[in-house]
């Protein structure tokens, strides 16, 4: 299990790094946390023939507040996510998710920017970000650009990040005390690759859901939101009658696929359980913080 | 073909210039190169934890890791931390406690423990177990290595003066409730 | 630790104690030496190319390109080590009727599975010789796998070995007493079909090997990661032709064995090869993915059994039938059908009925090898058994623990044969019962169960009573014509300062041989432990032994050091005896000093007789001519194995919604007879139940249809982590054998016997109030959820 060869280039800036792609004569990846393209390339999965280490470009670094956004830089480890007050603060729902991603090792390195660009469909915050309605900032050659999380997630491993083009930042509206939000995930052991997994945030006024974004992972090719579920508790109160509407309707925006250990309609069903709880989760802070208000 | 490339990195406290193909992992490097054969390869691709290290003193596989990534850094392995008598501590537990069996996956347990002891406080066994998530271990089942970490935690507080953090006694941090 | 043995308070008396592995410090500092760690001066590097298919004809292969790149030293295929190596075939004498067709290092015409080596790369480096590897083209014609046991056995399948005749390797049926009229009579019959997945052993360090053929002096150095060096020695010398005394097998640290690394395996019988091509030592690590197609598998039965019963719950018979899939050869030098030889006799173990027949089908398979791993075959005769048992108690309104000590074989029938021809020599099941009812409180987690059910929380209680086969006897392999022994082999000696060494046969894996052989010479002999080094694992300086397999290392390699250790302390005695000009009897040897046997009081130290007999002989009597090395050899002579015994239970919750299940706790009550070092033995309990939790819940190779392993990774195959595994409370009961002075049994695959069998009664408590029951393991959520009706 050793890689092929190829050359290895450090980037100490984004021009940097989109010179050095215009200049690659064969196929070529940015390195930035490595902690799934590493693996890839040990499995001779993937082999490029130049590897563009982008992980000491200062530009992609820091979490804060700019311009009214939460600006999240891509190389933010995962394991930041858990210590930043600023994350803890106005972006919840990413640390309520990062003990899910991997183990201690794995998000001390890994990056966010990676695992969004990278977009595997198991991951937990590509769809996060989702149910976040983040903003991506996305730089290339030709300049600097902003993306919506929706939209972004095009397919498996596919997303509208064109050749050469970095994602540079996560922009996160900040959390609003209106806001409320979960996350979830089913997976067979701690750190695994979740069966199925959930993220939900919206805005409450009282214990009605004036909005909510629900975006699972794991249950089709790419992170997807149940747009029919957000629908169904939009304007409502979430009571065990408008939760079951909202888990009636996945198989309308699911699409998972069968594997050698779950079967198509068990996703569902579990989809349906994770929504059920996630939900319930909130109806009951919801109840409890609306009665004090 | 890519030839060998310039690297420079602190390695146990010392400085090491080494030519390294791009390709060499972190861990194939300081075994085959350094002789550092204390980290060992289980799986080289980053779940079994057997390979970790510490960069800039945290937990990473080093399977994760090409070794010219670290150029400029500060890499130490389970004899870095064995020489400067880091772990000793655990180290005792461990070998009081019988939390090894063959030893392959214990250089890994140890750099976890060391990274999870250095937050302080006492963690419960279930975030024992948590931290230990992604080291894996065939031999012991595994509680023996949370108790030497629980004891060694324990232990630390008792050398800081500090009382006992409330949470090992909580219903978590109980044995029977531990997973 | 467990309370210390009433002879412990004399000096030197380690058995029974829980002493801390001395060789542990060293694998804590990072200082262990794996065959992974190990270089070599001149030293190459193989890989393998792999068929991508489970079954299908090699056309062509064109190794030019490789061969032309710098960096690679040799490429081999099947046909150039088929000119050095004889073939191999995996059967065995005892097992009448087996069949096994003729194996080699490479694939020669024609590969049998996904994943078998056809070509081998030789290069500078591992990576170098996975780039030469992939540019190896080899042209396959596909055939037909044969992936399923029904259809392997149909009339027209395709045969994986046309020359045998058929897909099945053996077939044997046991029956005993009369089991119709059983049956016929019977209050309840309960009956049942059980899937046990394939599984595999995924030690930590994978398998590693370094061949070193020096021709000039035609000298063979293996350093192998494996747990039986002396059967390698044997092998490697016959089928390479080389004098067995130029053949050096050396086991260093090991990274995990667990019955995995004492076969033989393609990769390496072709590094020997290899290596004597090349004249320069080669090492072939396998990778994890290599790992996952090339290590032997184990489990994969499907067991369909019957248990009839009177309305009193006594059991009057049982019937089973065992099909297993073994793939494409059996295993050499044990073959694969020990595994369902050791199921379809200890089904029904525990328990006095006479009546029981049953049918084992072994069965070819174009999938990777199976054989013996951990606990062969026990987990599945547990499981089978002890599943029926709980059926029949549900079914009859009987408490599990109360149908069990209404069955088990008591006191007053030992020696007791079982139906399937099995001597019991003394077990303890009532008491290890009764043990296991106060340990784990199991009235009260009834009554917790109950009242949280309420709740909507399904709880789950399960118990699971093993006998375990230990300390075998040539009636294991050597009377089935192969060459493994089941002697062991000490050599115990002192140092010129009066130190001791001991040579053994059984190896360190972990598992604490050395600590413990230590423990016995301590303690035999009359010194400190520290003051003794135990040597093991290298076949041109220990004695030849069985190594370590089925639960020997402490039975009969802690006799043959016990026995090693007498022999020396009499031979000290009456070196001590003639300078002291006092007679032997009346001397002792403690805390390394001769003593007076009846006072107490010092008289010599054992490092001046040492220094006397070494250096200074010429001061001695005439005639006395010390013997300071004392060798010793030990077979069971008594009983053909050595059973142990044991009762477990398990604890679970069950999410009904999802599937998910939480093991809360086990508890184990074992009895292995004599207990040499308690930490030790709790651990070997402690690491066996995980590995049986592994099968419960987790662990199975997926293949495709076509033969394809569809979660070869460590990423994919999903062993049991820090975070779903239990505390496991473990308690003893000590029934010591007869037939050894140290009264030792084993216990290294105990924990492993009857976890997944009380995981499976744990489960099947917590759902079947819903009406809901579940028999294939492992227990994925997929499966619960399909049992429980929601998908």
């Amino acid at each position: 299990m050793k890689a092929r060869a190829f050359e290895y280039a450090k980037a100490t800036s984004l021009q940097d790094a989109f010179d050095a792609f215009a200049r690659a004569s064969g196929d070529c990846c940015y390195l930035a946390g490595g902690q799934s393209l590493i693996p890839s390339l040990s499995l001779r999965l993937q082999a490029p023939s130049l590897l563009i280490d982008i992980s000491g470009i200062g530009d992609m670094r820091g979490v804060g507040i700019v311009d009214g956004m939460l600006r999240i830089g891509a190389l933010t480890r995962h394991a930041e996510m858990l210590t930043s007050p600023e994350i803890a603060r106005h972006a919840p729902l990413l640390r309520l998710a990062a003990p899910h991603v991997a183990h201690p090792a794995i998000r001390n390195k890994g990056t966010i920017g990676g695992t969004i660009a990278l977009a595997d469909p198991a991951a937990e915050f590509p769809a996060v970000v989702l149910a976040l309605d983040a903003e991506l900032e996305i730089a290339g050659p030709g300049g600097r650009r902003r993306t919506k999380a929706d939209g972004f997630f095009k397919g498996l491993y596919e997303t509208g990040l064109e050749p050469g083009e970095i994602l540079t930042a996560i922009l996160v509206r900040p959390f609003d005390k209106r806001d409320r939000c979960a996350f979830d995930e089913l997976a067979r052991r701690r750190g695994d690759y979740a069966i199925v997994g959930a993220g939900v945030q919206g805005r409450f006024h009282a214990e009605q859901v004036e909005a909510l974004r629900i975006a699972f992972l794991s249950v089709g090719p790419a992170p997807v939101r149940a747009r029919n579920a957000e629908s169904a508790v939009r304007g409502r109160t979430l009571s065990p009658a408008v939760i079951a509407d909202a888990q009636a309707t996945l198989h309308l925006d699911l699409d998972p696929a069968e594997d050698a250990q779950t079967s198509r309609a068990t996703r569902l069903h579990l989809a349906r359980v994770l929504l059920g709880r996630l939900l319930g989760k909130l109806a009951r802070e919801a109840r409890n913080e609306g009665g004090r208000a | 073909m890519s030839g060998r490339v310039p690297v420079s990195m602190s390695v146990d406290g010392r400085t090491v210039d080494a030519l390294v193909e791009p390709r060499t992992s972190l861990g194939d490097f300081l075994r085959n190169d350094l002789g550092l054969t204390g980290t060992h390869l289980g799986c080289e691709m980053g779940v079994c934890g057997a390979c970790l290290v510490l960069l800039d003193g945290q937990a990473i596989h080093s399977c994760l890791m090409y070794a010219v990534q670290a150029n400029g850094r500060a890499v130490e392995t389970v004899e870095g931390l064995t020489e400067r008598r880091a772990i000793a501590d655990i180290q005792k537990a461990f070998h009081e406690r019988n939390a090894l069996q063959c030893g392959f996956c214990t250089p890994g347990m140890l750099v976890t423990a060391y990274e999870l002891l250095s937050h302080g406080g006492a963690p419960s066994r279930a975030e024992i177990r948590d931290a230990l998530s992604g080291n894996y271990c065939r031999c012991t089942g595994y509680e023996a290595i949370v108790d030497a970490v629980d004891q060694t935690a324990k232990e630390r507080q008792k050398q800081a003066g500090c009382p006992q953090d409330g949470r090992a006694a909580a219903p978590g941090g109980t044995k029977d409730n531990a997973a | 630790m467990t309370g210390a043995l009433s002879s412990l308070d004399r000096p030197n008396t380690y058995i029974g104690r829980s002493v801390s592995r001395p060789n542990a410090k060293r694998l804590l500092a990072g200082r262990g030496r794996y065959v992974t760690d190990l270089q070599l001066p001149r030293m190459l590097h193989a890989a393998f190319v792999r068929s991508p298919y489970a079954h299908a004809n090699i056309r062509s292969i064109d190794a030019s390109q490789a061969a032309a790149m710098t960096g690679v030293h040799l490429i081999a295929t099947g046909v150039d080590l088929a000119k050095l190596c004889k073939p191999w075939v995996g059967t065995l004498d005892h097992f009448a009727g087996m069949k096994s067709s003729p194996q080699l290092p490479l694939a020669v015409g024609k590969v049998v599975w996904a994943g078998q080596p056809v070509v081998a790369v030789v290069a500078e480096t591992r990576a170098l010789a996975e780039d030469a590897a992939e540019l190896v083209a080899v042209e396959f014609e596909e055939i037909d796998p044969v992936t399923d046991v029904d259809a392997a056995r149909a009339p027209g399948a395709t045969l994986i070995n046309p020359e045998l005749g058929g897909n099945v390797a053996f077939h044997t049926r046991i029956e005993s007493g009369k089991v119709d009229e059983a049956f016929r009579g019977a209050a309840a019959v309960v009956e049942e079909t059980l899937l046990f997945g394939r599984h595999t052993a995924v030690t930590l360090e994978p398998r590693a090997i370094i061949a070193d053929y020096d021709p000039s002096e035609e000298r063979l150095t293996v350093h192998h990661g494996t747990q039986t060096p002396y059967q390698f020695q044997d092998i490697y010398s016959r089928h390479y032709g080389l004098r067995e005394a130029r053949v050096r097998v050396v086991a260093p640290d090991i990274g995990g064995s667990f019955g995995m690394k004492l076969h033989v395996y393609h990769e390496d019988m072709a590094v020997v090869g290899l290596s004597m091509l090349l004249g320069r030592p080669v090492k072939f690590v396998a990778d994890r993915l290599e790992a996952f197609v090339s290590d032997i598998h184990a489990r994969d039965h499907r067991v369909t059994a019957r248990i009839a019963v009177a309305a009193d719950g006594t059991i009057r018979g049982m019937e089973a039938d065992d099909v297993t899939a073994i793939g494409p050869y059996s295993t050499y030098p044990r073959t694969s059908v020990v595994e369902g030889n050791q199921v379809v006799r200890l089904i029904g173990a525990p328990y006095r009925f006479r009546d029981y027949r049953a049918d084992l089908n072994v069965v070819f398979q174009n999938k990777v090898q199976t054989s013996q791993y951990r606990a062969v075959g026990h987990p599945i005769a547990c499981a089978v058994t002890e599943t029926l048992v709980d059926r029949a108690a549900r079914k009859l309104g009987i408490d599990p623990f109360e149908i069990r000590r209404r069955n088990i074989i008591t006191q007053d029938m030992y020696p007791y044969t079982s139906p399937t021809g099995y001597t019991f020599e003394r077990l303890s099941h009532e008491a290890c019962l009764d043990k296991l009812h106060a340990l784990m409180d199991y009235p009260r987690l009834r009554l917790e169960q109950e009242a949280l059910r309420k709740q909507g929380i399904h709880r789950g209680i399960g118990i699971a009573m093993f006998v375990e086969i230990t300390n075998p006897s040539p009636a294991f392999y050597g009377v089935g014509g192969a060459r493994i022994s089941a002697q062991d082999g000490a050599i115990v000696k002192i140092t010129p300062s009066g130190e001791v060494h001991c040579l053994i046969s059984v190896g360190e894996h972990g598992q604490g041989t050395e600590t413990i052989v230590g423990q016995i010479v301590a303690d035999g002999l009359g010194v400190d432990h520290g003051a003794v080094r135990v040597f093991t694992g290298d076949t041109d300086v220990t004695p030849h032994g069985g190594a370590n397999w089925a639960c020997r290392g402490a039975g009969i390699g802690g006799e043959t050091a016990l026995q090693a250790s007498r022999t020396l302390k009499r031979n000290i005695l009456s070196v001590a005896a003639a300078i002291l000009q006092a007679r032997p009897d009346d001397l002792d040897l403690r805390n390394g000093e001769i003593v007076d046997a009846a006072t107490g009081s010092a008289r010599l130290s054992l490092g001046e007789i040492a220094r006397i007999a070494y250096f200074r002989s010429d001061t001695l009597p005439g005639g006395v001519s010390p013997q300071l090395t004392a060798s010793h050899h030990y077979t069971p002579k008594g009983f053909p194995f050595a059973f142990t015994n044991g009762v477990q239970a398990c604890h679970v919750e069950v999410d009904v919604e999802t599937g998910f299940i939480k093991i809360l706790k086990v508890w184990v009550v074992e009895d292995c007879g004599r207990i040499i070092n308690p930490m030790l033995v709790e651990e070997q309990v402690r690491g066996g139940v995980v590995q049986g939790l592994g099968a419960a819940f987790f662990e199975e190779c997926l293949y495709s249809e076509n033969g394809q392993l569809q979660n070869g990774s460590l990423a994919d195959y999903l062993v049991p982590m820090a975070c779903e595994m239990p505390d496991i409370e473990i308690a003893h009961v000590e029934t010591p054998t007869q037939d050894t002075e140290l009264g030792a049994k084993g216990c290294g695959e105990a924990g492993t016997a009857a976890a997944s069998a009380a995981a499976i009664n744990a489960v099947n408590d917590a759902i079947s109030p819903l009406g809901a029951s579940i028999s294939q393991i492992p227990m994925t959520p997929q499966r619960l959820l399909r049992a429980l009706g929601h998908a």
